[in-house]
């Protein structure tokens, strides 16, 4: 990638961030702000916990395992065990789409079920109503599948929901109840919920139904939560390329796919910090290797359907993928034409996800955008650093508490899907087998990578770099528009998507010049206002 | 059971409530130069930030104490104390102000004793003031833990002193164009008053030609002291118990007379509020509200007979709930149930006070419920449409009721708070609204169509 932007010097940067920091916490904060060389990355501080007090953009444990991974499911119903909030809050904010085969279909994903504890339950134990709830979910609705979710008083009051789950599953016979201790305070952020829901869904779910497949090329998609109609989009291009997608983790997802996942040939891996788990215990157990791909971004789409006929090694399937690509590139073309005078050599900064901050600069490299700064909110440092450091990440007191599940291959259901030389001979060929490059290798030279990023700092980087655009969350949406600059909701999307594959690049295309080049920064700052140092938002109109 | 086919009796599905802490955070935002802190998981204030933020597109910062596993096992008076002091330390706030969590909660820890030790330890350095409410996820909902939060600010800050003209107003949980609204009819009576409390600014402020970690606006410490010598507290809030308000300890502990009121919505309760409001000030209502007057009841006899006998539920919060429907009845709008998660035993008597023939004209009101609760109920009551917070889209779509929003949360539409609700003006806004409503649904299903009224 060709330098556009001209980096200030980033050691500076980097001491105008800690400088007002007591020095206990620059020392601690310095260690997550790192300037890039994708040559020799870097190790960057993750994973570790915020210091009380500082405002943090991340969220809990319950928050990975129902909101983000458990939640797209549409015919499980998810109870909540605990206080209302936590169920409230986690009701459909994901913005997860779901697409019934039929309008009679279950679809329990519009329903937010808790058990409302109260002081009571808090006292004398809420398992008892844990059960009646259970049972009133089986009797409504007769689902496949019931979820419980712990939340923070469940652990300290010793209800054990997986006996309760057990009892419950026992006695409704057709039934599948599982129980999750995600409460809020495991961990250091979402990313144990994650960790705690792949080892719940794989114990519980994956592998209940040995059921052939059809299809000559057979998948699973790791790690899409159909944010904003995100996977119909890939489904589309699987379909049109003749790909069998057997299960989704778990966007647009139904309990009777992931029960059958084991079948697919391989696993493909979107959202790497999410569901990576997933992916090694099922090429233990099952012997199905994973890849990481990213359809984030036109050219990543086709690369990485490209990676996936590769690895299929079929030539009619490279074939079919070379005319897809061929058939869907003019049209994004078209637009990349129209819109990149508009975008070229603008400047982005992404702070968001376990993942989103990496595949979305790919978009905007495809606009002839410049990501200055990027960091994650709840990532580890594979994520930034790629696969290889797993074997030096230091496990602190917050991961030692998460499970690892001892994966063993199954004695019936384990066949490798390639052998050892021929995942070897697909690594050479550059396809991420197994494996992850992270974010910082892509990223330029002297561009800043820096993990959970505070307000203040976030408020430094913006007067410093005066970028085009910012990518975050609601939560720093509208500080940032308060300074002049666009915010672009990489979570929710500002209810807008899709944006993965090639119709989802075309939408992001055109949301971002729609953006950048909008109008009403002009107008920030009222004419009467002084130029100096009055409102620092005046640069983005230019 | 015949009930079970649609309804969980034990489970809440849908509920019609928020949680108790988000209350607190959302009243401590209303004081100037405050931050929010709750004691628990940091989970809880991402959840309750994202929730606020999603309704007043304003930033929130809430602090949390982050507990870890330790600290749940532990206790959390190290977490408390050190994010106390990171907090200070980089938003050098006047006020913080601590809520509690279930998970503090559930674990005991002692708040007040807490603070107390850290007081200690902090010797002769500047403290911010620390307010405490404490607000178990697991007791009400965010009411309860709103007026907690107002309870807990005047307890802290109010202070004895000569009597005063100034007339406290606790208007309870209303929309920043309400608060503005409502200091605009204040300072037209010329009466001297704290409105607390008030985030009419910090939550719906203008650009930032600078960074501020603490948006500019909120009543001021010395405002709040300043309470405990007033002439007066007019408080709304029908099913607001004096125990548990701002007003009745100010009347409690300083002997300031407490004026409860319905919220002020409709000509008649507007009327009871502009009544005081003359009796305290004895000044009579100003032309200007005088005339807004007039072009409600003159819009009333215009559009009474497009929402005549048209059929509602309304949902939300118990006291917004009751003054909708005394306006509803008063438009000839029959709100044929009364909603509400909240539990304070009292909205059917204070209703009635309002609607003294409610039962005989088919007005309902139920406590304590979730949204699967009130779409069983619009089964057989057939409403014409629905009016409450976004939560009530989804049944709206499914039975193709349209849905007037109302109060909070609304993020499904944009400008949820700049709406008016209170008030000859908000009353006004809200008659045209509801009259729009009727009128688009009629145009909609019309064959047709028609273009003028």
């Amino acid at each position: 990638m060709e330098a556009k932007f001209h980096f200030p010097d980033p050691s500076v940067i980097k001491e105008e961030l800690i400088n007002k920091y007591p020095a206990k916490v620059a020392k601690k904060r310095g260690k997550s702000i790192v300037i890039n060389d994708p040559e020799t990355v870097p190790e960057v501080q993750a994973n570790v916990r915020t210091v009380p007090g500082i405002i943090t953009q991340r969220g809990c444990s319950y928050a990975g395992c129902k909101g983000v991974v458990l939640g797209p499911t549409r015919d499980i119903v998810n109870i909540v065990h605990g206080p209302i909030g936590c169920s409230f809050y986690a009701w459909l904010t994901r913005r997860n789409q779901t697409r019934p085969e039929t309008p009679t279909d279950e679809n329990y994903i519009t329903y937010c079920f808790s058990t409302d504890m109260q002081e009571e339950n808090v006292v004398f134990g809420g398992e008892k109503k844990l059960k009646v709830a259970i049972q009133e979910a089986y009797d409504l609705f007769h689902p496949k599948s019931i979820a419980i979710f712990s939340t923070c008083p469940v652990g300290l009051i010793g209800d054990d929901v997986h006996a309760a789950s057990r009892e419950m599953k026992e006695k409704l016979g057709d039934c599948n109840v599982f129980g999750f201790s995600c409460e809020g305070y495991r961990g250091v952020s979402q990313s144990a919920g994650h960790h705690i829901a792949n080892n719940g869904v794989f114990k519980h779910m994956v592998g209940r139904n040995n059921a052939p497949v059809e299809g000559k090329f057979k998948l699973n998609l790791l790690g899409e939560y159909n944010i904003g109609g995100d996977a119909f989009e890939i489904e589309r291009i699987f379909e049109k390329c003749g790909i069998t997608l057997v299960a989704s983790f778990s966007g647009n997802s139904t309990v009777g796919a992931i029960e059958n996942s084991h079948m697919a040939d391989l696993n493909v891996i979107l959202c790497h910090r999410s569901i990576n788990y997933m992916g090694d215990m099922m090429e233990t157990k099952y012997g199905i290797p994973w890849m990481k791909v990213n359809f984030v971004g036109a050219e990543s789409s086709a690369k990485s359907l490209r990676k996936i006929a590769e690895y299929f090694g079929d030539a009619g399937l490279k074939a079919r993928v070379e005319e897809v690509i061929a058939e869907e590139m003019p049209k994004v073309k078209a637009i990349i034409d129209e819109i990149r005078p508009r975008t070229e050599g603008k400047t982005a900064m992404l702070f968001v996800g376990g993942s989103r901050a990496h595949h979305y600069q790919d978009l905007f490299s495809e606009l002839g955008m410049t990501t200055v700064a990027a960091g994650y909110e709840f990532a580890h440092r594979d994520d930034y650093e790629g696969r290889e450091v797993l074997p030096n990440i230091k496990i602190d007191a917050d991961s030692k508490n998460i499970e690892e599940l001892k994966v063993t291959p199954d004695p019936e259901l384990y066949n490798p899907r390639k052998t050892e030389a021929e995942l070897e001979e697909l690594k050479s060929k550059g396809l991420e087998i197994n494996g992850y490059q992270g974010m910082m290798k892509q990223m330029e030279k002297r561009s800043l990578v820096i993990d959970d990023v505070s307000h203040y700092e976030s408020e430094k980087l913006i007067e410093l770099y005066k970028p085009d655009i910012f990518c975050a969350g609601i939560k720093e949406k509208y500080v940032v528009q308060k300074m002049g600059v666009p915010l672009k909701q990489l979570h929710s999307y500002d209810y807008g998507g899709p944006y993965t594959g090639f119709e989802g690049a075309v939408n992001f295309y055109k949301d971002i010049d729609r953006m950048v080049n909008n109008p009403v920064w002009k107008l920030i700052k009222a004419p009467w206002e002084k130029e100096a140092g009055s409102l620092e938002a005046s640069y983005v109109t230019q | 059971m015949t009930t079970m086919k649609t309804t969980a009796k034990t489970a809440t599905q849908n509920a019609c409530k928020l949680c108790n802490p988000l209350g607190a955070c959302l009243a401590f935002r209303g004081i100037e130069n405050s931050v929010p802190f709750l004691h628990g998981s940091q989970g809880c204030a991402t959840y309750i930030r994202r929730y606020l933020i999603s309704h007043y597109k304003e930033p929130i910062d809430i602090a949390s104490s982050n507990f870890n596993e330790e600290t749940a096992v532990f206790g959390g008076s190290h977490n408390l104390k050190l994010g106390l002091k990171n907090v200070t330390q980089q938003y050098k706030p006047a006020v913080i102000g601590i809520a509690t969590t279930c998970l503090s909660e559930t674990i005991g820890d002692d708040v007040p004793m807490i603070l107390k030790e850290y007081r200690a330890i902090m010797g002769d350095a500047p403290l911010p003031i620390m307010i405490f409410a404490s607000t178990p996820s697991y007791q009400g909902s965010h009411m309860e833990g709103f007026h907690a939060a107002v309870r807990a600010t005047v307890k802290t800050l109010a202070e004895k002193g000569p009597k005063s003209d100034v007339v406290n107003l606790f208007p309870g949980m209303i929309s920043p164009s309400d608060i503005r609204y409502m200091k605009e009819i204040m300072g037209d009576f010329g009466i001297p008053f704290v409105l607390l409390p008030d985030y009419s600014q910090t939550l719906d402020g203008g650009p930032w030609a600078e960074y501020h970690t603490i948006p500019p606006g909120g009543t001021t410490t010395s405002a709040i002291s300043s309470t405990g010598s007033a002439t007066a507290s007019i408080e709304f809030g029908s099913t607001l118990e004096a125990a548990k308000s701002a007003a009745g300890y100010l009347e409690e502990k300083f002997g300031v007379p407490r004026h409860s009121m319905a919220l002020p919505i409709g000509i008649k309760a507007t009327d009871e509020f502009f009544a005081t409001l003359e009796r305290l000030s004895g000044t009579p209502m100003p032309e200007k509200h005088l005339d807004e007057r007039r072009r409600l009841v003159d819009a009333y006899s215009d559009g009474h007979k497009y929402v005549f006998g048209r059929r509602v539920i309304v949902y939300g919060e118990e006291d917004l709930v009751i003054s909708m429907a005394a306006f509803l009845h008063e438009i000839g709008v029959v709100p044929v149930l009364c909603a509400s998660g909240g539990k304070s035993g009292q909205m059917k008597k204070r209703l009635l006070e309002r609607i003294p023939g409610m039962d005989e004209l088919g007005i309902t009101t139920r406590e304590g419920v979730d949204f699967v609760d009130i779409e069983n109920e619009a089964e057989t009551l057939k409403p014409d449409f629905l009016i409450g917070n976004s939560k009530g889209f989804t049944m709206s779509k499914k039975h193709e009721l349209p849905l007037v929003r109302i109060g909070f949360p609304i993020h499904d539409r944009f400008g949820g708070q700049r709406l008016h609700h209170l008030g000859y003006r908000g009353t006004q806004e809200l008659f045209d609204r509801i009259v729009n409503t009727v009128i688009e649904q009629r145009q909609n299903s019309s064959h047709i169509g028609y273009t003028y009224m």
